[in-house]
């Protein structure tokens, strides 16, 4: 429509032409910036008992308060403990218990999403009022509350998180599924004779990985700063354990004077964090999905 | 459209019904015996069995829940045994701090978010979308709790100009003074993720027919951006806003807990620490009804506004 009222229609489209390329680029660009910073962040998290300049609980009486230097890079706590050591397993563990309580919801809410999807009916229903209930609570508030119930501990994030995480992906792929569904190499497949389960997960359920995979990548985001969160809270990992949460809530009594205890692991944590949310960028822009930070 | 409000509220109904049953099973999934950990290990035998008593524990679990529901009905969910009162009044007057803080945050976060989307979806792809782009990802990655320590670091400590925590309530401008800090740091977690979803549906509103119609007409660029574009994206992105309340919820618990406000996210984070169940099943029930009435008005709202929804759905 704007294409045929311009004056010079050529020359608009040589525009968009370079837009789109330049767009292409840009996310490109986007993919291979988050994948690095991502990438190198993790590798020192990964060689932390190898890199660490001190050990994780290594406490130092003598040298307790110390601001930012060549000998400790992020200073030092209230106990002498190495700031950037303790940042180094910190991001370690952050890592760890993100990658399971992302990608375990992905999988379980997937296949349910998918079944509801596929077969409507009473398993539509029943799938899709579990998950408007789950969502009806705010996640930290159910994760808080699991934790009132077994403990504080990450058990209790690990179980709070599988409990509720399943249902955002649940909830993608059944809207995915409702249009694969009536796709026509779905309605072939069905007329080849095939197996409903042969449809299901060798035809369908790698059509909704897409959506899924990209919301993955901002719900790293989120897990990490929920994880962070509950631990801030002290119902999640535990003193003396590092962890990002942990860490700047340890230095907050002391914040007027020792600030660097609080304000640089969260400078880590920040970047961790648009690395991730870079790649998502990239990846939704190459995969043509829309990057979003909530489903 | 009558019978599409009713639809809708039967709806909830069974969302309703399983949030509460969600609410009660927390006291009947604490592995071992509630009373004992509410009073210690050195409590004696005779106080144990007065608190099983008042908490219901000896009866059976179905006539538990059937009074755990008569309760819930009318709003008596017994005595908190943190704050000696009766639960609904403890969760009542917080609730009233929470909801003005949110408000505020609400405020503050379509304050930031409503220039910089219309500067993004008017400029789009350039270099002011970028920055948007790169902006939202800083805040979005940013944990609130640093966030407000930062804030408060600076605006408190080194400034001055607010409290670094605890809320007054002597008058409404003392109370927002008291606010403001938390209410900044909770609109900026909340602003990303409003610019981006108003900056979309900016764009798809923005290539309407209407709008060139209206710029055909030779009306201001002004007066179409903000006299039609923007009044339609608004509708799109209330909606969006009440969808992700849980979200907003999750951000309001931890800054309350940052600034030291007495809301419902420190009461809830007490009642964890000092495992009064009572008071747990009350708050998760308020929360869960909270963001099931809010879905619920957004949409009937959305429906009034827009009649092709309620068209929509009935087929």
């Amino acid at each position: 429509m704007k294409y045929l009222l311009s004056h010079n229609s050529r020359s608009v489209g040589d525009r968009l032409i370079r837009r789109a390329s330049a767009d292409r680029r840009w996310s490109r660009f986007s993919l291979y910036l988050g994948l690095t910073i991502v990438g190198f962040i993790s590798l020192a998290a990964i060689l932390a008992p190898w890199i660490a300049p001190y050990g994780e609980r290594e406490i130092d009486l003598l040298s307790t308060f110390q601001p930012p230097s060549f000998k400790h890079i992020l200073g030092t706590d209230d106990m002498g403990r190495d700031v950037f050591s303790r940042v180094l397993y910190g991001v370690r563990l952050d890592l760890q218990v993100v990658l399971v309580i992302t990608y375990a919801p992905l999988l379980i809410g997937m296949f349910l999403g998918a079944i509801a999807g596929y077969f409507g009916g009473w398993i539509d229903t029943v799938i899709n009022r579990a998950i408007d209930t789950v969502m009806a609570i705010p996640f930290l508030v159910l994760v808080i509350v699991v934790v009132a119930i077994i403990g504080p501990g990450l058990e209790g994030v690990f179980i709070g998180v599988m409990g509720v995480g399943w249902a955002l992906y649940a909830r993608l792929a059944r809207a995915d599924m409702l249009v694969i569904r009536e796709e026509q190499y779905i309605l072939a497949a069905k007329g080849l004779g095939y197996s409903t389960w042969r449809i299901l997960f060798k035809h369908a359920v790698p059509n909704l990985l897409r959506s899924s995979l990209v919301f993955s990548v901002a719900d790293i985001v989120l897990n990490m700063v929920l994880l962070a969160g509950v631990s801030y809270l002290g119902l999640g990992v535990q003193p003396p354990t590092a962890e990002l949460g942990v860490i700047i809530a340890d230095g907050q009594p002391f914040l007027l004077y020792a600030w660097w205890i609080t304000t640089l692991p969260g400078l880590v944590f920040v970047f961790l964090g648009i690395g991730f949310s870079l790649i998502g960028d990239g990846l939704a822009d190459m995969l043509g999905e829309e990057f979003k930070l909530t489903v | 459209m009558f019978s599409y409000i009713v639809r809708r509220i039967i709806q909830s109904i069974p969302v309703l019904l399983l949030v509460t049953l969600g609410a009660f099973a927390v006291i009947i999934l604490v592995p071992g015996d509630p009373a004992q950990h509410m009073l210690g290990y050195n409590a004696t035998p005779e106080s144990l069995r007065i608190l099983r008593e008042q908490l219901g524990l000896d009866r059976p679990i179905s006539q538990q829940f059937w009074e755990f529901f008569q309760g819930a009905v009318v709003g008596d969910f017994g005595e908190s045994i943190l704050k000696k009162e009766a639960v609904s009044i403890v969760v009542g007057e917080r609730a009233i701090v929470s909801i003005l803080l949110l408000g505020y945050s609400v405020f503050i976060a379509l304050f930031v978010s409503l220039p910089i989307a219309t500067v993004s979806a008017l400029r789009r792809n350039r270099w002011p979308d970028h920055l948007l782009r790169f902006a939202s990802m800083i805040t979005f990655a940013m944990p609130s709790f640093w966030l407000g320590l930062l804030l408060a670091l600076w605006f408190g400590l080194h400034l001055g100009w607010f409290p670094v925590g605890g809320y007054s309530d002597s008058n409404i401008s003392s109370a927002l003074y008291t606010l403001t800090l938390p209410a900044i740091t909770i609109g900026l977690y909340l602003a990303p993720l409003l610019a981006r979803s108003l900056r979309s549906s900016l764009i798809e509103e923005l290539d309407r027919d209407y709008v060139d119609a209206a710029r055909g007409r030779g009306f201001t660029e002004t007066r179409v951006i903000g006299g039609h574009v923007l009044r339609n994206s608004l509708i799109a992105t209330v909606t969006v806003l009440s969808l992700n309340v849980g979200y907003l919820l999750s951000g309001t618990v931890i800054v309350e807990n940052v600034f030291a406000i007495p809301g419902l996210g420190t009461l809830i984070v007490d009642a964890v620490m000092q495992r009064d169940y009572p008071l747990i099943q009350a708050l998760t029930l308020f929360f869960g009804v909270a963001v099931i009435i809010t879905n619920l008005l957004a949409d009937l709202s959305y429906a009034v506004l827009d009649p092709r929804i309620r068209l929509e759905r009935k087929r």
